[in-house]
């Protein structure tokens, strides 16, 4: 258990899912992210589950969708073009309360775009990303450990409330490779008793119906505020962070996933030159922790927000914050890697006015 | 009194929506008692589509689920492969089928999935209000080609049974009309053939239903049923189009392809 293999991001991920009870994935090839079907495709058996490369990501959405409705575990992963095309399909899923689970290993957009890392795909992950009233619970890892172990964190949320569940990693974290440790034993499906909801053979039970649609008047309406009231749970339950510095810190930065390692560089260097400033990194970005960056809006004199994309991210700061601080601003897009120095150079700056 | 006629228990007992004259309550029945007599209504999924027929999913007396527009097969492919002690149908129209999930279509039979589509070709987007359809007639009007459809601007109506007879992965392809008592008869064959084959584990299987939609046609339903005899049977010919049965013999290319 507590032996550190080193692997690929990506691999880490497909192998985290599979320990987690993964036993069916559908996917299409696209960079930076081909190493997950790859290794789906032969680990998957090897565990009794099933692989299928689909003929596009909106066929391998709804081969999630027909496969999730039977209550097993499953997965789909993409990169953000073919995250795109999957939007329609994941929120079949949510309306239809259908716990799924993928992983976008965003890259450089919009269009086309690049292949290097990138943060842009926030917005489109944290508000739902689909047609429709829904979140979608998501986690930013920032190490293949994370990229291994938040899988099983993620079935865990999307079965308790029948929700979609994702991971947002970039080509950084898919690409990197890294000693990973596990922190859960693998899970056999096969203990795990399919829900009362699940689709399959009927013997003995009323026939079941999975969807999305309900026309008769206002009864859309009461589904989606009984949905609202598991967004308010997991919002109030689901939360998670990490930090440091936060007890004296009078500067805040503040980046998730793989922009979180390269802050955690720029306040150590920052730390060294002795400046007082703390990282604070959200883990599940939706739901937002919102409660310690209000918390920490009272102690600190600035927030530095670092991300690779164009202020995405930053609004959910601002919008935790509610102006009790000013917020500073630096963002890459395109595919842009910001530097410890140049984040530091930042700190410097601000922290001299 | 001798009773001559009884509801199947393959459908529930909700009354259907449709309008009179309509081909998709007809095509309901048979797959209804298609499935009760084959003893497989209670491992049967109903993969059901966005159209006319939205509402299957409360007719059908079985376990289902209602997808986007056109990813039927895709959705029916998931569950066929993580349980294949079910028994998966598609349920479809020619929008859903031949124009947006065309994709899904021409990739489930070239993989052979072991799953069976009931295809309602009515050559119109029916839900949507009448419609120009992949299958729309030369000629024939629609709302989108008020004037008739025009090769010059629409190109000509797809014939599926044809298009997926070259795929050795479509193990059973039949194109049937409900349009009189003698082709009901045989259109309940064939979707039996075609559920056989799935519980064979023959792979893909179609049944192709030409089907009158007197509404969006804009036709009395009498007239509407000349309109598939006169216009849609010449142009979409009945018949077998695939049979793992009869063509096994000679080769074995669909057997190979499930077997790989
Ligand atoms: C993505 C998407 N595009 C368009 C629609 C609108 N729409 C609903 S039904 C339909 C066409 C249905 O026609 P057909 O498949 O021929 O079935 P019919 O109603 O004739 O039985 C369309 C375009 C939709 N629901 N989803
Ligand atoms: S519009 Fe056409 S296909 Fe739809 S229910 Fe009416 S007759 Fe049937």
């Amino acid at each position: 258990m507590a032996e550190k293999t080193l692997m690929k991001g990506n691999e880490a991920l497909a192998e985290g899912a599979v320990r987690a009870g993964c036993r069916f994935f559908a996917g299409y090839p696209i960079t930076p992210q081909n190493e997950v079907p790859e290794y789906m495709s032969w680990r998957l058996p090897q565990e009794g589950g099933f692989f299928i490369q689909a003929e596009s990501e909106v066929a391998a959405i709804n081969m999630i969708f027909g496969a999730a409705s039977t209550g097993i575990r499953v997965m789909t992963s993409s990169s953000s073009p073919g995250i795109s095309l999957k939007q329609e399909g994941i929120s079949y899923c949510a309306g239809a309360d259908l716990p799924i689970f993928y992983a976008n290993v965003v890259r450089g957009g919009p269009g086309l775009g690049n292949i290097a890392p990138a943060q842009s795909d926030y917005f489109q992950s944290t508000r739902g990303g689909g047609h429709g009233d829904y979140r979608v619970f998501v986690m930013a890892p920032n190490s293949a450990t994370e990229m291994a172990n938040f899988p099983k964190r993620c079935y865990d949320v999307a079965f308790k409330y029948r929700v979609p569940s994702m991971i947002l990693a970039d080509g950084l974290l898919g690409q990197m490779m890294e000693p990973v440790e596990f922190d859960f034993e693998p899970i056999d499906p096969g203990s795990i008793p399919a829900p009362d909801w699940a689709l399959g053979v009927a013997t003995g039970r009323n026939k079941r119906v999975v969807k999305s649609y309900d026309l008769r008047p206002g009864r859309l309406e009461d589904w989606n505020i009984e949905r609202q009231k598991k967004f308010e749970m997991i919002e109030a339950e689901e939360c998670d962070w990490d930090g440091e510095g936060l007890e004296d810190c009078e500067l805040l930065v503040s980046s998730y996933g793989s922009c979180s390692r390269i802050s955690k560089s720029a306040v150590k260097l920052a730390r060294d030159s002795g400046l007082a400033v703390g990282l604070l990194r959200p883990i599940t970005l939706y739901p937002f922790p919102k409660k310690i960056f209000r918390d920490m809006a009272r102690k600190v004199k600035n927030i530095l927000v670092v991300e690779m994309s164009l202020g995405q991210y930053v609004e959910d700061v601002q919008l935790s914050v509610e102006g009790a601080v000013p917020i500073h601003f630096h963002g890459r897009p395109g595919g842009g890697i910001p530097t410890a120095e140049e984040i530091f150079e930042i700190v410097k700056k601000i922290m001299r006015k | 009194m001798k009773k001559v006629f009884e509801k199947t228990n393959g459908l529930t007992d909700v009354p259907m929506r449709y309008c009179p004259g309509c081909g998709h309550g007809i095509a309901h029945r048979l797959v209804g008692e298609v499935i009760e007599e084959l003893g497989v209504r209670e491992r049967t999924i109903a993969v059901v589509p966005v159209g006319c027929s939205v509402f299957l999913d409360e007719y059908v007396n079985c376990d289902g689920i209602q997808g986007p527009h056109g990813r039927g097969p895709a959705i029916a492919t998931g569950i066929k492969r993580t349980h294949p002690e079910c028994i998966v149908f598609s349920y479809q129209g020619d929008g859903d089928l031949a124009s947006i999930g065309m994709a899904e279509t021409i990739h489930s039979a070239a993989r052979s999935e072991n799953i069976t589509i009931v295809f309602i070709n009515n050559a119109i987007y029916g839900m949507t209000g009448g419609q120009m359809a992949p299958t729309t007639l030369i000629g024939m009007r629609a709302t989108t080609c008020p004037s008739g459809r025009s090769i010059e601007v629409n190109g000509y109506p797809i014939r599926m049974c044809e298009l997926l007879a070259t795929l050795p992965g479509a193990s059973y392809l039949a194109r049937t009309s409900v349009d009189k008592p003698a082709n009901i008869i045989k259109t309940k064959k064939a979707i039996k053939k075609a559920f056989e084959t799935q519980i064979q584990k023959k792979g893909f299987s179609m049944v192709e239903i030409l089907s009158p939609c007197p509404t969006d046609w804009g036709m009395t339903p009498r007239v509407a049923l000349k309109r598939v005899q006169n216009e849609m049977i010449p142009y979409f010919p009945l018949g077998v189009y695939r049979d793992w049965e009869s063509r096994g013999k000679k080769e074995d290319d669909v057997k190979v392809a499930i077997e790989a």
